[in-house]
């Protein structure tokens, strides 16, 4: 995106503004920003656009709708039943493109997992997957854990997501309550680097076993080669000059 | 190895091939027993793989077998490991579908259905699609199913040493890839469903052609079954093999046919409908034996049920006629494929109605055309998961995005990926040789495992 | 190797030469190497439509050791890539490799960390062949041209001619630019070809 570029040394007011007729001209170039004059992107449209890095978290209030207050309030009952209460373990709840997302803290993770698996209001029997995100843009809170499941019972999804640091990658695990979080624990790991504890076996299972660092955080290259054709060399994917961010 | 002599025995044998028993009147037991206690610690660790004709594809398997039988099961994948998912997050969101669909190979219509619907639902357009291009998925979708069952099929009974099974499967398989490349173009890794609906049209003459392999599909499958079904050798190696129960499927979070192989009739179309599904007329299959045969006849039955799936598309897309005024990509100009592909005297490239639109008629086609192939359109913030019942199982794209026009992180949950922690479930106890049928039961591809 | 390598050059040589390249092309057995999407094309090569058996190739070998071909059917992984080569020399001489699919020759469309960027890194490739996935008859073009190849292959003393000469010929080739000037593509590619 354009940065902003050096004000002039003369005090000229507004530094982005064109000289206005009789006034000295400047002896210092202007560098406009905004439309007109960029740099550090080939965009000549002239419009910069509005790039979102760090969308606003999205709490949803009740009513849900639909059974996802069903659900919030069973979880709700089930934890409270052993003292914790919603508000201990949930951070938040989205509701958004009519999907249900609890935000679980993640020293509450496996007691979340335990409720959600044998409440016979909530029976989420079925493990579909867990796979990570990165975002190094919100300090604290970089590596999410993103879980899916199934109610074949109720016909009902519900996705759990679970933040950590950077800084402590530490995940608990729920194999012990979905055994099927096995392999996908293990490729979150490989992928992201969060480290699920209380995992039986916690390796590499895509990647080579001695290979280093984790390839889909956003701070591994893309790792590709340029390529050579006909007197050209075309950069990989990663280095190409884009036209937007 | 030296003769070893059992208490009781009468005479002095001296065999150089290993153990010999002279028994005079003692219990079978006895003599077993001692066998099995003194050779409990001989073990050897095999390495099937990773590659291997049995092993449906670039897996390796760490067997640790006592004798025949295997005492561990462990699978290591990863050496197909692509990175697809990294690749898509530098690619826009339409270039993604070209990513998504290598990663399962045989079904590589579901991925990208999977990937498009949940773009669809983070752009809000979800129940905007355009009738036609629902029905035009549904059809490519239900003919995937039948071309990855077959292609199921044909190598599962290659690795049992059935060579004929997968000549016939293959032979069958060849006229849906007919069908597919008159469609799409493309025999497999079509990249044909992007957001917003898909690529090109279904003409009458399509329909046609899909018409001519109806009438004559029926008869293939039952050949197939002829062939199969009732066949001493492949029951005796797949009837009791690779036993999974409904309890251990719901341990494993497993779905798909290996689900309603112990009697659950558990589908996605049925329970949790997409694309329009709950207007179709078709039946769940299930079987209630929970091994490797219950399994393959759920799956020659889906492919059954398959068409008749696509014999009411069929009859759907004749009943509305030409896409005239019939869009099969979503009209809005900032998010619908903007090029129509055509064949001229020169080649394939857009079709010149829509050259002569964009030249001459519209300044703003041109710049959306630009625009949403070059840049590509932007999807709102958020996150979104849609399952769709896939011939292997439950699969859906797990897809983040920023507010860009790329994906911010696209993950494809795998039926394959999921089902191949089942393995050690279903080898361990068994014999060697039932490794092969149970993995082969699984229906695995390894690029959908490993992505 | 054999009663080729003690023939002097002559006509009893190329007879010879000719009843080896026969009956070499004439049996190829592939030592399947079907990784990913290729791998199903290669099946499907080896279905009753393009049946690869009319060519002599239905043995596809499951071991390396009977094997004369390696089609590396698909893209080759890191992890893979020491497997690749294991199972190549493994292979006993006379071998021939043919890299199907653009994956396999180039690294395709999968310019990243996990895919190795062409088997040519790790095996010399006779046949490159493009395609995403390459179509069984363009497959069968490829062994064609393979079978061409091993027909006129020459033997023992007249072999290392026919090795140096075509090595002359790469190392003499001109690069592949259409519109750079010659400087640039001279210092850019010219001491790579």
């Amino acid at each position: 995106m354009s940065t902003p570029g050096q004000p002039p040394a003369e005090a000229n007011g507004d530094g982005n503004l064109p000289a206005k007729l009789g006034e000295e001209r400047l002896t210092a170039p202007v560098v406009r920003t905004g439309m007109f004059g960029i740099d550090g992107t080939s965009d000549t449209s002239g419009y910069g656009r509005l790039v979102v890095h760090k969308p606003l978290p999205q709490s949803s209030s009740r009513p849900y709708g639909g059974y996802f207050d069903a659900v919030a309030d069973a979880l709700g009952t089930a934890l409270s039943a052993d003292g914790a209460g919603l508000d201990d373990a949930i951070e938040r709840v989205a509701v958004e493109h009519g999907e249900l997302t609890f935000y679980v803290r993640r020293a509450s993770l496996p007691a979340v997992a335990e409720k959600l698996l044998h409440d016979p209001a909530l029976r989420f029997e079925v493990f579909s997957g867990v796979s990570g995100v990165h975002y190094p843009d919100e300090a604290g809170r970089e590596l999410a854990a993103v879980y899916h499941l199934l109610s074949i019972t109720h016909n009902r999804r519900v996705r759990l997501e679970v933040r950590a640091p950077d800084a402590d990658p530490h995940i608990p695990s729920v194999t012990s309550t979905y055994p099927a979080a096995n392999w996908h624990e293990r490729e979150t790991w490989d992928f992201f680097g969060i480290i699920f504890d209380g995992h039986p076996a916690l390796t590499r299972i895509e990647m080579p076993d001695d290979w280093p660092g984790h390839p889909q955080r956003k701070d591994y290259p893309l790792g590709g080669i340029p390529v050579e054709y006909r007197g050209t060399k075309v950069p990989p994917p990663d280095e190409r000059r884009s036209y937007y961010s | 190895m030296t003769a070893t002599h059992v208490t009781g025995a009468a005479t002095d044998a001296d065999a150089a091939e290993g153990r010999v028993y002279d028994v005079a009147g003692e219990d079978w037991d006895t003599i077993v027993g001692d066998e099995e206690r003194s050779s409990a610690g001989e073990r050897i660790v095999v390495n099937m793989g990773p590659q291997h004709p049995s092993t449906h594809g670039v897996l390796r398997l760490v067997l640790t077998l006592e004798g025949e039988t295997v005492a561990e099961a462990r699978a290591s994948i990863g050496y197909l490991h692509t990175g697809i998912e990294k690749s898509m997050e530098y690619r826009t969101w339409t270039q993604g579908t070209t990513f998504i669909t290598r990663a399962d190979y045989l079904m590589p219509l579901f991925n990208e259905v999977a990937y498009c619907m949940s773009v669809e639902r983070l752009l809000g357009i979800e129940d905007k699609l355009p009738e036609r291009a629902k029905l035009i998925r549904v059809l490519l979708l239900e003919m995937n199913r039948i071309s990855s069952h077959l292609g199921g099929l044909g190598p599962f009974g290659m690795e049992l040493g059935a060579t004929t099974i997968f000549l016939q499967g293959l032979r069958m398989r060849e006229n849906v890839l007919d069908l597919f490349e008159l469609i799409t173009g493309l025999r497999m890794n079509h990249a044909f469903i992007r957001p917003g609906g898909v690529a090109q049209d279904v003409t009458k003459a399509h329909l046609e052609a899909i018409r001519g392999f109806l009438k004559k599909a029926p008869k293939w499958v039952k050949d197939l079954r002829t062939l199969i079904d009732a066949n001493p050798v492949f029951v005796a190696r797949t009837r009791g093999i690779a036993y999974l129960d409904l309890q251990g499927c719901m341990a494993l979070g497993v779905t798909g046919p290996m689900l309603r192989a112990t009697g659950l009739p558990w589908d996605l179309r049925k329970s949790q409908p997409y694309l329009d599904y709950e207007t179709f007329e078709f039946n769940v299959p299930t079987a209630d034996t929970c091994d490797a045969y219950g399994r393959y006849l759920v799956r020659m039955a889906e492919v059954e049920e398959s068409l008749k799936i696509i014999e009411q598309c069929v009859d759907r897309l004749a009943a509305r006629g030409d896409s005239g005024d019939d869009p099969f990509m979503i009209q809005d100009a900032k998010i619908g494929w903007p090029a129509r592909l055509s064949l001229g005297p020169d080649g394939m490239g857009p079709s010149p109605e829509h050259i002569k639109h964009i030249m001459g008629q519209s300044m703003e086609g041109l710049i959306h055309h630009f625009k949403l192939v070059t840049e590509g359109f932007r999807v709102p913030a958020g996150q979104a998961y849609v399952p769709v019942e896939s011939p292997k199982g439950e699969i859906g794209c797990h897809v983040v995005s920023d507010g860009g026009t790329r994906p911010y992180r696209a993950h494809l949950r795998d039926p394959s990926f999921h089902h191949m922690q089942a393995v050690a479930v279903l080898c361990e106890g068994g014999n060697l040789a039932d490794v092969i049928p149970a993995i082969a039961s699984i229906d695995p591809v390894i690029g959908g495992v490993d992505r | 190797m054999g009663i080729e390598e003690k023939l002097p050059a002559g006509v009893l040589l190329t007879s010879v030469e000719k009843l080896a390249g026969w009956a070499r092309a004439r049996s190829v057995w592939p030592a399947t190497f079907g990784l990913a999407c290729c791998a199903i094309e290669m099946m499907q090569t080896g279905g009753p439509r393009h049946d690869m058996a009319r060519f002599g190739m239905e043995k596809t070998g499951s071991t390396p050791r009977e094997a004369d071909l390696m089609i590396v059917a698909g893209r080759v992984s890191q992890k893979m890539a020491p497997v690749l080569r294991q199972i190549y020399d493994q292979m006993p001489e006379p071998k021939w490799v043919i890299s199907m699919g653009v994956c396999a020759s180039s690294g395709g469309m999968f310019n990243n960390y996990a895919i190795v960027q062409g088997v040519d890194h790790i095996v010399p490739v006779d046949i490159y062949l493009p395609g995403c996935p390459p179509r069984p008859e363009m497959l069968l073009d490829a062994i064609f041209k393979l079978h061409d190849k091993i027909l006129n292959m020459k033997l023992g003393a007249q072999r290392d001619a026919e090795i140096t000469e075509l090595e002359q010929a790469r190392l003499n080739m001109l690069p592949l630019h259409v519109s750079a000037p010659a400087d640039h593509a001279a210092a850019e590619f010219g001491s790579e070809l």
